[in-house]
Order: C-alpha cells, then structure tokens, then sequence
C-alpha cells in the first residue's frame, strides 16, 4: 500500500488560484493577515486617527503624567491607555511607534532583502571564487547571533534611524543571500537555464527574467520571518538605549520608558505598547507560518 | 579524522584574526575615550601625557599590532573606567553570565523536548495544538518585554521572585555560584526562564518536527512490530533520534544565549558579561568591549567546533563519513 | 493446539482508510489461512493491500487507517480489538515481522545489540543482558552472519543490505514466533542475496515450525518458496489455492496476467504478455470486479461485485468468467 493509491486525482487550477485557496484554508492565518492590514493601516493613518499628537509639546501636559488607564485630563479628554511621565497619551504614543517601528522593520528588511538577494544570485549564477568569497562571508556572520552583530555596529555608529537601518541590514542581507543561493543552485542545474543559456541569452536576462522568478517563494517565507525580526530586534535594540533617538520614539523606546515605572506599578506604560509589538510579530508570523506550508514543494500533495 | 580537525582550526585561526581585525577598527571609531576619562579642565600637555600613557597616540596599524601581540600573551588591554586588566574583569563576569545561560538551555531542553514530543505524537490533540500554538507565541514574544512583564507579575504584583541580582553564592573551586544556595535559586529563576522562553520554543518546534518525522520511519515501526512498550519506542528509538538536531541546534545556540543574555542581564541587574559591554558602551571603555567581543568570538569559534565534536559521538553515520572525507 | 488447528485465519478482513476525499478500502474482505510450517505467499501489484493486510493482521496500521470489521484469529484467540497490551505482547514474541527495506528498519543510532537485547528483554524481562547477549548471537550466527560476536557490537550502517536484512530476519527469530510476517523482503536486495536469503529463511522456518507469509510482488519467490497463494486485487484477494494448483492452472484472468507477464526462458521468443492499463486508484475503483476495466474476458455482468467460490476443493475464486484452461492465454 502505497501513498500513490491515497492520491487523490489533482484538479486543474491555476497557480495562483491554488495559493489563495491553500491560504485562505486556515482560520489562523486569516487572523493573522487582518491584524497585520490593521496594523499597517494604523501605523499609516496614525496622524489622522491618533486623539493627539504625542510629539508637540503644546498639545502635553506635563500635569497629566503616569495617569492610569481610563483617565481623564484637565482639558476633558479620555486618555484609554493612560500617560506616561511626560503626559503623553499611551494610545497616540502606541500608533505613533507603530509607526516608526514598521517603517524601520520593514524598510530595513526590504533593503536586506535587495542586497542579499543581488549578492546571493552573484553568488550562485557564477560559481567559482566569487561563490566561494560571498558564502564565505555568509558563513562567519550567520554563525554570530544577529543582536549581537547589531550591538557592535551600534556600538561603532551611534544612534539614528539611518544608523539602525544599517544594522538590521547588515545583519539580515545574510540570511537572504544564503536562501536565494540555495534555491538558484537547485534551479540553475535545472534544464530550462540550460536551454535559455544554449539560446545566448545575456547573463544578467537569465539571472533576472528566468533564475530569480523561481527562487521568490522561499524568499517571500524568509522575509516575512525577518521582517518580524527586524522590528523585534530594533525594539531591542531601542530598550537598551542603542536603538532609535528619543526624538522617534518606537515601541522599543516606550517600553523602556515605562522601565523606571514599572516596580511601582505603573505597569501599563510598559505594557501596551509591549502587546501592540506583540500583536504585530505574532500577525506577521502566523502570516509566515502559513506561507511556509502552502509555499513549500516538499508538504504540497 | 585528524586533517580534518587540523582544517577545521586553522579555519578558525583565521576567522578569528579577521574578527579581531574587524572589532579592532569598528571599537576604534567609538568616540574619544579621553574625553571621560580626563578631567574637562586639563590643559593640553595633561592629554598629551594621558593618551601616550593609553598608546592612543600611536598610529592605528601599530596600535593594532600591539593589540594582536599582547592578545596572544592574554593581554587584551587595561579598563579604562575600572583600571584593572580588561580580560580579568571579563573573567570575572563570565560564570555569572554562563551561569545563566547553561540554565536557561537546561530548562528549555529539559521542559521542551517532552513537550515537543508529545505534540509530535499527537499533532491533531488538544494539547498537541496549544503546546505549537505555545510555542508561536514564544518566538514571537519579544524577550525584554516578557522580561519586563515577568518581573511586573511574579515580583512586583505576586512579590513571590526577587527581581535583581544573583542573590547569595556558594564558591565552588572558586567560581561563584547562584544556582546553589535556595537564595540564588530564587534569584536566577526569572532571568533564566526570561533567556529561556525563546529556547523552549525553539526545542518544541524541533522536537515536534522530528518526532512527527520518527514515526514514520520504518524503523520505528519495526521496533512496534518486536513488541517494544511504547516507552521504550518513544524513549529510546524517537527520542535519540530527534536529540541528534537538538544538541546541534541547542549547541550552536549556547552562543546566542550568551548574546542574548545581554538583554535579559540589563533587565534584571545580572552582574554578567552582557550588563558590562551594555555599561561598557556606554563609558567608551574600548578594552572592555574589544576584550568582551575576542571573547565571544572565541567562544562562538570553540562552540561550533565542540558541536561537530559531541555531533559525531551522537551519530555513528557521521564518523564514518569524516573517516573518509 | 490442535494439529491441524491453523495458525492464523484471517476472516473477512477489512481496512479502511479515512481520507478527505473518502473512505479508502485498502484491505476489503480478505479471508485465508496458514498451518504451523506452512508458507503462504500474498502475491499482488504494489497499492493492492497485502502490506496492509500485513499490518493489519498485527494491529500495526497506523492512523488515519484502522481496522474496519473482520476476525483475525491467531490460534484461535481474535486480535481485532484486542487490547494495545495484547498485541504488544504477541507482536515480535508469537507474530514477528520482517519488513521491506533493510536500510531503514534498523534504527541507525542504536548498536545491533541494542536492538537485539530489547526485543528478548520486552518479552522476557528476566532475562538478563548477558544471557540476552548470547541468544543474539546465537541468532546472527544462525542466519548466516560471519563473526557476530563482533557484529554485535556495531552500527546498521556497517553493514550491507543484504547483512541488514539478515539482521532484521534474526531479530524476528529471536523470540521463536509461531508465524512470521515477511513484506517483500527480498525486493531490495540484489539477485544473488536475495536466493541466499529465500533459503535462509525457508531453512530456519522448517526448523523451527513457524508458520510464514511472504508478501510479494514477485511470483517466481512464491513458486519456490510457498505452499500456497493469494493474490490480490485491489484490496481483495481474487484467486487462492495451493502454489501448484493456482501457478499451474490459475483460473482469475488477473493471475493469468501475471503469470504471463513474467518473463521465462521456455518461452523466449514469444511475445511477452502483459496485462493492459494501470491500477486503479483505489478511491476510484470500478463498480463489481474491480480487474474488469483491464479483463479480456469481461462482459457486462462484471460490474456487479462477484462473490467468494470454490470451484475446486482447496481453491477460492472471485470471477463471473473464469480462464478456463492452463496456459490458454500466457
């Protein structure tokens, strides 16, 4: 009794459609995806929806500071969330740091992605001692833990957006680079780039028009984890203090803040925005996990 | 087996000088140390005298190559801040920081691997699904936070935990320890359950996914098909089967444990290796956190290399291959 | 035990197979027989249910397959819905089994030994390690194994196919069971190894009495080696009767088929016969006889399910249309 008999007869379906219907086949994942869209939309419209705005000094109240949640303040309004020590309201504090951590994570994800994916196909289109120096590369920094990494470069660039940025690339672009190098190394012994290199086809035509289409789908399950990382990371990064500058405060950063508050029970300046990173990580993961099931051959039936 | 021992160390010679290289420059680029260390009102030749005593003054090559000679002597420079030799302070901090993550690996192996197994033997369960369901969660949380909300329940809310520092040490051949007085029990529970959340995750998933896999392997039904008691087929045919990835995994992860440790060392006072490069950082003390990254280099290098070691013990199919490579 | 009380009787056995897009019926209807010392070959394509049938016969089919209705009755007693216990302590004691693929039946990081011992220690625990040690031994030593002191002590990956599968067939033995359950276990192995072991096992069968199935794909191991056959047909068994009888004279066009599909010397020159079209999925069989949609001698009558006959004492048969004479259609 073989699995051959327990095979169903496939049904013809387009790719694409195939993927949709697999995706949308788990309840989680649909879960997942509708949080993160409303993430994203709330990190978007933060200065449109947000009760006030966290970073003009005229609109705090310094009166107003570490007031629990339900509170209400002198001019009137209810701060949902509470304050923290400078009287700022939680909830706009929150959708403002969403702000800043989702464009940072997925910014710095994006430009990890384009550079490990260049230095990745480099890598495995031509082979030989470029191969060897780019995977070399690869290797050393994949075996050092990615906080780490960051923590030097920080530690050597000072704070700043810029700066953080080009930490979480620095310590991303390897992943990329190893996963597309995989896939392009299974592909490229494949006979359909034999054929586009027998018909004289340009280096740079084969590698973009016909290599790169076949590695998107690990690539697409890899940045998803990373980008959770990446904002997971710059949080971390921010709570120690080598993150983002005070003046962009991301979720990170307000945690930390909440820090000095914390042993005196003033939990939620601490807390809500901790649930709202983890509201996002957990979306974007459920997202990943689901896209690594339906995106990978090997568990396809 | 011996060339290949021999391949592997020069290897990490040469990773290792590259590293130095590269932590060297980066660490040279932080700041002007002076600048804390000298009184704000000294006068010129004060500074002049205070940067010949350090060898700032010195080209970069040359300061560079002292470094190297003096590293490979033990010496890695003397703590600016602390003024006592850079590698004794490390040394110091070391068994607390290796303290914390040897039990946080424990109790993310000795908690996970059940765990995983079970949710590997019985994937459409209940329990199977919460103990995945768990684990999601575990990776997505990030680690201060749950730091943050482990001291907010179980010391501030239920008071039940101190929050900071190792709490009373016994010295055992001279290396303090924590985890050997009920005082230093207490103290080290939530820090290595904080470092240990992301591992136990990490173990669950592994050990699911190498179950769900052994089982269906011929040779586990074929140890059913003897007669075996399920104990045994589970205990002793899954399980070393599925420990081969662990240890490897867990192995290379003892390092970014240590990293990760400085995270969870910040959060709760921990006198360790990772609140002194935090607080070194921060105090431009260049030996410090040069000495601390040689360290964690080597120790990454050193890890990696006793992870293929205990990996070909575990395996008998890997001997044989290093055999004849 | 009465003498001539068989071994094994297996009575309208079934096994599904819940699937999401149905029941599959892998094993459906099944009946047979074996006698202390008597071989019986289970002759089918692969996807016809005899290696299920195997597992089922054990309570060894693993989820989402269970055991739909039937008796397996092993001297007597009914193994269907006997307790996990039961069949724990009857699986590799009385009923040992020998599987397909001798790379991956040995668990690769536990020594030979290990492996060993724990078979006799599961159902003996009183027996102590050394003692275990020398019935190992002895075992290896039995099927063919050159120095097992020493091969005790070693890995399965250093030994070869063939001495794996030996390994495999040593530890079935251990215990002296009263019927061995073989699946295809010459089917990875090369030509010459597997007659070794063929031999081998006919030998150690004789002696020690066990009954034995040898499931296979292959007819000419079932003409040297069994007493009588089944075949099997998508999940049913379409013709049985002894080796002789059913090899000689088969009478389901299926078996007819496949005896003529196997290639032979005395008829080198003729054009091979080969039996046209492909299994049929088994979520997917044809109503009544599921061979008819392949069957020269189908008529329209086929597409209701033929019932169990006995056109001759000793034989079964499933067929409307029975091939009437030997040879007529090889």
């Amino acid at each position: 009794m073989t699995t051959d008999a327990l095979r169903a007869t496939p049904k013809v379906e387009t790719p694409l459609r195939r993927f949709l219907t697999d995706f949308f086949a788990s309840k989680l994942a649909i879960a997942g995806l509708v949080g993160l869209t409303l993430v994203v939309l709330i990190a978007i419209f933060a200065p449109w929806i947000a009760p006030q705005n966290p970073y003009d000094l005229r609109q705090l109240d310094i009166m107003d500071g570490r007031l629990p949640p339900g509170s209400k303040s002198f001019s009137g309004m209810t701060y949902w969330l509470g304050t923290d020590d400078q009287g700022r309201d939680m909830l706009s504090g929150i959708m403002y740091g969403l702000r800043t951590s989702l464009a940072v994570g997925f910014g710095a994800s994006l430009l990890a992605l384009m550079i490990g994916m260049s230095a990745g196909l480099i890598a495995a289109y031509f082979g030989g001692w470029v191969e060897s120096l780019i995977m070399r590369i690869v290797d050393i920094q994949l075996s050092f833990p990615a906080i780490l990494v960051a923590l030097i470069l920080l530690a050597v660039l000072g704070q700043g957006v810029d700066k953080i940025v080009i930490a979480l690339v620095a310590v991303q672009w390897a992943y990329y680079a190893r996963t597309v190098r995989g896939t392009a190394l299974v592909e490229r012994r494949k006979e359909y780039i034999e054929a586009a290199r027998c018909l004289a086809l340009g280096d740079r035509r084969i590698v973009f028009k016909h290599l790169l289409p076949n590695c998107l789908p690990p690539l697409i399950v890899v940045n998803t984890v990373l980008v959770a990382s990446a904002i997971a990371l710059e949080a971390t990064l921010s709570f120690l203090g080598l993150g983002l500058p005070v003046t962009k405060p991301s979720l990170g950063l307000l945690i930390a803040n909440g820090f000095a508050y914390l042993l005196s029970g003033k939990y939620w300046i601490s807390f809500f925005p901790g649930v709202a990173l983890l509201f996002t990580i957990v979306c974007i993961n459920l997202v990943g996990d689901q896209l690594r099931d339906v995106l990978n051959p090997r568990l396809q039936k | 087996m011996l060339v290949y021992l021999i391949r592997r160390l020069l290897q990490s010679a040469v990773v290792l000088l590259v590293m130095s290289m590269l932590v060297f420059l980066g660490v040279f680029a932080i700041g002007d140390p002076i600048e804390i260390l000298i009184n704000p009102q000294a006068d010129q030749a004060e500074i002049a005298r205070a940067r010949n005593a350090l060898g700032l003054d010195l080209p970069l090559w040359e300061q560079y190559a002292r470094f190297l000679v003096n590293a490979a002597t033990g010496d890695l420079g003397r703590s600016f801040v602390h003024n006592i030799p850079a590698i004794d302070l490390i040394f110091q901090r070391m068994p607390a920081t290796l303290e914390l993550a040897i039990t946080a690996t424990l109790m993310g192996v000795v908690l996970g691997v059940p765990l995983g197994m079970w949710a590997g033997l019985k994937p459409n369960s209940m329990v199977g699904k919460s103990i995945m369901a768990g684990s999601i969660l575990g990776f997505s949380l990030p680690t201060f936070w749950v730091g943050l909300m482990l001291i907010m329940i179980f010391a501030v809310q239920l008071g039940w935990l101190p929050s900071t520092g190792r709490g009373e040490t016994r010295s055992v051949l001279g290396i303090q320890l924590s985890i050997l007085t009920l005082d230093g029990l207490s103290h080290i529970a939530l820090p290595a359950l904080n470092l240990a959340l992301f591992k136990l995750s990490l173990v669950i998933r592994l050990a699911r996914a190498g179950t769900r896999e052994a089982v269906l392997q011929d040779y586990v039904k074929f140890a059913r098909a003897k007669g075996l008691a399920q104990k045994r087929v589970v205990w002793v045919h899954v399980f070393k089967n599925i420990l081969i990835p662990i240890v490897t995994v867990l192995g290379l992860e003892l390092g970014t444990t240590i990293a990760f440790a400085v995270v969870t060392e910040t959060i709760f006072a921990w006198p360790g290796m990772g609140k002194l490069i935090i607080d070194s950082i921060n105090l431009l003390d260049r030996p410090v956190v040069v000495a601390y990254l040689m360290i964690i280099v080597f120790m990454f290098i050193f890890i990696n290399f006793a992870v293929d070691l205990v990996y070909s013990v575990l395996d008998p199919r890997v001997r044989l291959s290093d055999a004849k490579a | 035990m009465r003498p001539n009380q068989p071994v094994l009787a297996v009575e309208s056995l079934r096994t599904h197979f819940d699937t999401r897009a149905g029941v599959l019926k892998a094993v459906d209807d099944v009946s047979f027989q074996v006698a202390p010392g008597q071989v019986l070959g289970l002759v089918g394509e692969s996807g016809s249910g005899k290696t299920v049938t195997g597992f089922s016969i054990i309570g060894l089919v693993d989820p989402p397959g269970r055991v739909a209705g039937g008796k397996v009755l092993f001297k007597g007693e009914d193994l269907v819905g006997a307790s996990e216990e039961r069949l724990r302590g009857l699986r590799g004691d009385r009923v040992a089994m020998i599987f397909q693929d001798p790379m991956m039946t040995l668990n690769p990081v536990l020594r030979v030994d290990t492996q060993m011992i724990e078979a006799i220690q599961a159902h003996d625990p009183k027996v102590d390690r050394k003692a275990a040690l020398i019935r190992a031994r002895d075992a290896l030593g039995r099927v063919g194994i050159p120095s097992p002191d020493e091969r005790l002590k070693a890995y399965p990956h250093q030994f070869s196919g063939g001495m794996r599968q030996r390994v495999a067939i040593a530890i079935a033995l251990l215990n002296k069971p009263d019927l061995i359950i073989a699946d295809e276990p010459t089917t990875a192995l090369d030509v010459t190894i597997q007659g070794q072991i063929l031999y081998e096992v006919q030998k150690l069968c004789r002696e020690t009495g066990a009954a034995l199935i040898w499931i296979t794909h292959d007819l000419s191991v079932v003409a040297g080696l069994a007493d009588a056959v089944c075949v099997m047909y998508a999940g049913r068994i379409v013709e049985s009767g002894s080796v002789d009888d059913v090899l000689d004279r088969p009478m389901h066009p299926y078996t007819a088929g496949l005896i003529g599909s196997v290639p032979s010397r005395n008829r080198r020159g003729s054009k091979l016969a080969q039996i046209p079209g492909m299994t049929p999925s088994l979520l997917n069989l044809p109503q009544g006889c599921a061979f008819r949609t392949r069957c020269s001698h189908a008529q329209p009558g086929c597409a209701v399910e033929p019932p169990i006959t006995q056109p001759v004492p000793g034989r079964t048969l499933r067929c409307f249309h029975p091939v009437g004479l030997a040879h007529a259609h090889a």
